[in-house]
């Protein structure tokens, strides 16, 4: 799409010649490199509780990043507006961290790359639409939630839409724009019973028009998911303590590799070394049932873009092939340091941000088992398909997920539900332990949020059920 | 009145005018400076004017809210009237609106938040800072081979606020952050750990060389660690890891989760529900406190709230939304989120020192686990279930044996409140929530 038809063209007043001028600024104490991030998003927030819609929120947010590459060194300043004094002095205060003695970057007349797919075709915009339409979902959601149980006492249901516009700008010639729409709903239930009270919790989302709230992801279903969830932990017992056999669900489960792999995949902890992947690409780290990819190209996804920040084609990245570590998740940056192809994978949460190497959608590929076959060969085991956040440690490798539905497996049969438990392993061999992989590869439903640094993206995940041999798992029953 | 006050005016007006019955309007401007260095060079550096503008309004009982980072005077007049015409669209709620005009009053506390002499400090002189943390933490041990990095971070904030009710406030505060995460290898593996110092005035601040150490000596200490066979015995969470427990407590007493009813602590004012040992307080009026405010974002007044007291339970935290629901009175913790939601949050909030050294504390273990890392959210505080990922060092007869790692501990946060047996003396505060060293009777620990 041609730059100039983007909205700070054609609302903003900007034009190519303000693009030199501060890509000049930018460079004019010699740095390599510089870039410019426009961003123009709109959210609307809408929450429903006690059976009203408490509030409606529009929030505005518009700037632009300056950087500027010295070598290994960024210097980084920002705008709230487009107001030329202003981003001219954001381009000279980034400028300071090149020594002027250095060469410097040439800047080249910016011309627009191919934009070759777009990945969110919708007509019209979530952000575009009557609040009164959004309102009815969240509706439609409250009656499901309370109409599925009785011992249903609260119910909260919350919307949230994006359009985010960026125009990104760099001194080696690139120009690229996207309109990046989003769209999420999630809906909290509490269940109480005699005193005892439990939670339950479902959501879902993309990049998408209002449609997307249809099938799996229809208010009433999204809404009877999370009430049964609540429901359920009403009659959970201890989970169990210590290492055991574990079958994960398809879906959200995919967490799993997204903290014990993904994170310790990226490129900038790779180039300082501070991972415990580092060095370990072409070695073997899984067993040979596993193939990982990160794959920004998928429509409609949650985690998926047509350009990274940094205007980079998103790309399916392989991360572990068969078992054998393949490759980083990188950046322009660490790209550029490790003498290794851009993967697409640089991203921000905003104009105030400096972009780093992040995940878009992570998932492991289907394998040939039948999943109620992997149940049944476990003797005693955990059966784990819905989990709550997860972290990890990238210098040690250790990391942690937590599951908030989970099963003891007894003789090949699923029975009683347990308590939230946290999940604890290490990365790097982690996946060696992975015994059986289903044929019943399934996405998550679109509600995933990764922090690194201060940043928060949206991101998603993927699964086919699978069977790890021992994991240890942190319940109270020994 | 500055400039910000006058936009804030300007706002409430129009807003009025719109056909707002009542609304309020909060700016906020950050200055701010942060660098980053790494194994001795500049990695990044950043330096940022922002501002951001988050307003309320309302029809009767109905409430909109927006926010805004573009302050143009036609930008602002624009989502003026869209949030007004927002306001018509929501629902009628009974306790929506803005506190009571009464608890409003004259005058606020000198509470020394700016500390004027950060002003002096040259942008080289801040790049010395992370400079000389990172240099003493990598020259603490041949084994510190690597590093995070070390980062200074500065910023001078302005919040002003505004009201239909004529109230009009500003205030400026200064805060700094002074951060290292070093690496430690051996053959065995690589550990990191981190050190940092936290405050508003220049001479509350840690020196840079011990703040590097100290990262050092954490990261050290981890190397070699592994996993113990799953094992019930008493855990001592060092001030970091207790202060994480603070947070959990904070959620459960916010006013919010207590109308929700979803805390596992509602209906229990005036009742036991913690050791003796135990009293927490809010105290916004700490003289140059990281949480010190002279009101909150609604404008209330701010105050010491008791939470609890020799472990009975003394009062849950309020918006002025909150306390109508719950018939009672806002406690000045209202807090905006990025977009403009007003919420509820710790201004200081901390569980007082007991009479205990962390060492005393430390000797007083037979088989235990000293934890200083956790990880994860494996945290309901709807039932209090507890679960999460631990790294800490195993200690028999009161003496360190050896770092352990991927292990969790679990148990109820209900139990683990009454079983606090001992309180440190050495409460650490690198934000708006502090604890000292804890120890606590029981818990499972999982592992091999």
């Amino acid at each position: 799409m041609e730059v100039t038809k983007s909205i700070f063209f054609q609302t903003y007043n900007l034009n190519v010649a303000d693009l030199e001028n501060y890509l000049g600024e930018a460079l004019a104490r010699g740095g390599d490199y510089a870039d410019l991030y426009f961003e123009y998003r709109i959210n609307h927030s809408i929450v429903l509780e006690e059976q009203i819609i408490k509030s409606a929120t529009k929030s505005v947010s518009l700037g632009v990043g300056v950087r500027v590459i010295s070598g290994e060194k960024t210097g980084y300043a920002y705008s709230d507006d487009l107001n030329r004094e202003n981003v001219m002095k954001a381009a000279r205060t980034a400028a300071f961290i090149a020594s002027a003695s250095s060469q410097g970057g040439k800047i080249q007349i910016p011309t627009p790359l191919g934009q070759e797919k777009n990945l969110y075709p919708i007509n019209v915009f979530p952000t575009e639409l009557e609040i009164s339409q959004k309102i009815a979902l969240l509706q439609d959601a409250d009656r499901a939630a309370r109409g599925f149980d009785s011992r249903i006492k609260q119910v909260q249901a919350s919307y949230v839409d994006e359009t985010k516009h960026v125009l990104i700008v760099t001194s080696e010639g690139n120009a690229a724009w996207d309109r990046q729409p989003l769209v999420r709903m999630n809906v909290m239930c509490i269940a109480e019973e005699g005193g005892r009270l439990q939670s339950g919790y479902h959501g879902g989302g993309g990049r998408r028009g209002l449609d997307i709230f249809a099938g799996d992801l229809d208010p009433k279903a999204i809404a009877r998911e999370s009430a049964r969830q609540a429901i359920l932990q009403l009659g959970a017992v201890d989970a169990p303590a210590g290492p055991t056999e574990v079958v994960l669900g398809p879906g959200w489960p995919g967490i799993l590799l997204h903290e014990a792999i993904g994170h310790g995949l990226e490129a900038d902890f790779n180039r300082k070394k501070t991972s415990a992947f580092a060095g370990l690409v072409g070695q073997k780290v899984a067993s040979e049932l596993c193939t990982v990819v990160d794959d920004g190209t998928i429509p409609f996804r949650r985690g998926s873009l047509n350009m990274d920040d940094e205007g980079n084609p998103t790309h399916q990245t392989v991360l572990i092939e068969k078992g054998i570590l393949r490759g980083y998740l990188q950046d322009r940056l660490s790209s550029r340091l490790m003498k290794l192809p851009l993967t697409g994978n640089g991203r921000r949460q905003s104009y105030d941000h400096i972009p780093i190497p992040r995940m878009t959608n992570t998932f492991m590929m289907a394998g040939d088992s039948a999943p109620e076959d992997i149940i049944k060969s476990v003797k005693k085991g955990l059966y784990a398909v819905q989990f709550g956040g997860g972290q990890v440690d990238i210098t040690s490798g250790k990391f942690v997920f937590s599951a908030s539905e989970a099963y003891l497996i007894d003789d090949g049969h699923i029975t009683a539900p347990v308590k939230g438990a946290t999940l604890i392993g290490d990365g790097p061999t982690v996946l060696r332990q992975v015994t059986a992989v289903g044929s019943d590869l399934k996405l998550d439903h679109g509600i995933g949020i990764c922090g690194k640094d201060g940043q928060t993206i949206p991101v998603g995940v993927g699964l086919p059920t699978i069977k790890i041999r021992e994991i240890t798992v942190g319940g109270t029953e020994k | 009145m500055s400039d910000l006050q006058s936009t804030a005016g300007a706002v409430i007006e129009r807003a009025k005018k719109d056909g707002a019955t009542a609304a309020d309007v909060m700016i906020r401007e950050d200055d701010s400076f942060s660098v980053t260095v790494r194994m001795g060079e500049i990695e990044t550096l950043k330096q940022a004017i922002s501002r951001s503008l988050m307003l309320r309004v309302f029809i009767g009982k109905r409430t909109a809210l927006s926010h805004t980072s573009d302050l143009t005077p036609s930008v602002v007049q624009g989502l003026v009237d869209e949030t007004v015409e927002m306001a018509r669209l929501t629902s009628e709620d009974d306790s929506a609106g803005l506190p009571e005009h009464a608890v409003y009053r004259n005058g606020f506390p000198e509470l020394q938040l700016i500390d004027p002499s950060w002003e002096e400090v040259t942008p080289a002189e801040r790049i010395d800072f992370a400079m000389r943390t990172e240099a003493a933490a990598l020259s603490t041990d041949k084994a510190i081979t690597n590093s995070e990095g070390a980062s200074f971070d500065y910023a001078r904030s302005q919040v002003t606020l505004a009201n239909t009710l004529g109230f009009n406030g500003t205030y400026q505060g200064s805060s700094a952050g002074l951060y290292c995460v070093p690496i430690a290898q051996s053959s065995v593996g690589m550990q990191r750990d981190h050190w940092m110092s936290a405050a508003r005035h220049r001479k509350q601040m840690e020196l840079p060389e011990d703040i590097g150490r100290k990262a050092a000596q954490r990261a050290l200490r981890r190397l070699g660690a592994r996993k113990i066979p799953t094992a019930e015995g008493p855990i001592v969470f060092d001030p970091l890891t207790a202060r994480s427990l603070l947070g959990h407590l904070f959620e459960a007493v916010s006013g919010s989760s207590i109308y929700r009813r979803s805390s596992f602590l509602i209906d229990q004012i005036g009742q036991r529900v913690a050791a003796e040992n135990i009293t927490v307080v809010d105290d916004a009026l700490i003289p140059a406190g990281l949480g010190s405010s002279p009101f909150d974002d609604e404008g209330v007044p701010t105050r010491v709230t008791p939470i609890i007291e020799n472990g009975v339970l003394r009062n849950y935290l309020h918006t002025a939304y909150t306390a109508r629901k719950l018939a009672s009175q806002p406690t000045g913790n209202g807090s905006r989120t990025a977009s403009g939601a007003v919420t509820i949050g710790p201004t200081n909030f901390y569980l007082k020192p007991g009479k205990y050294t962390p060492e005393e504390i430390i000797r007083s273990i037979k088989r235990g686990l000293y934890v200083v890392e956790l990880i994860g959210f494996g945290v309901n505080t709807v039932t209090g279930d507890y679960s999460r990922g631990a790294v800490g060092i195993w200690v028999e007869n009161g003496e360190f044996v050896h770092p352990v790692q991927e292990v969790t501990i679990a148990g109820n946060l209900r139990d683990m409140l009454n079983n606090i047996e001992m309180v440190g003396n050495d409460v650490t505060f690198l934000g708006s929530i502090a604890a000292p060293t804890l120890k606590i009777g029981n818990m499972v620990i999982s592992g091999e």
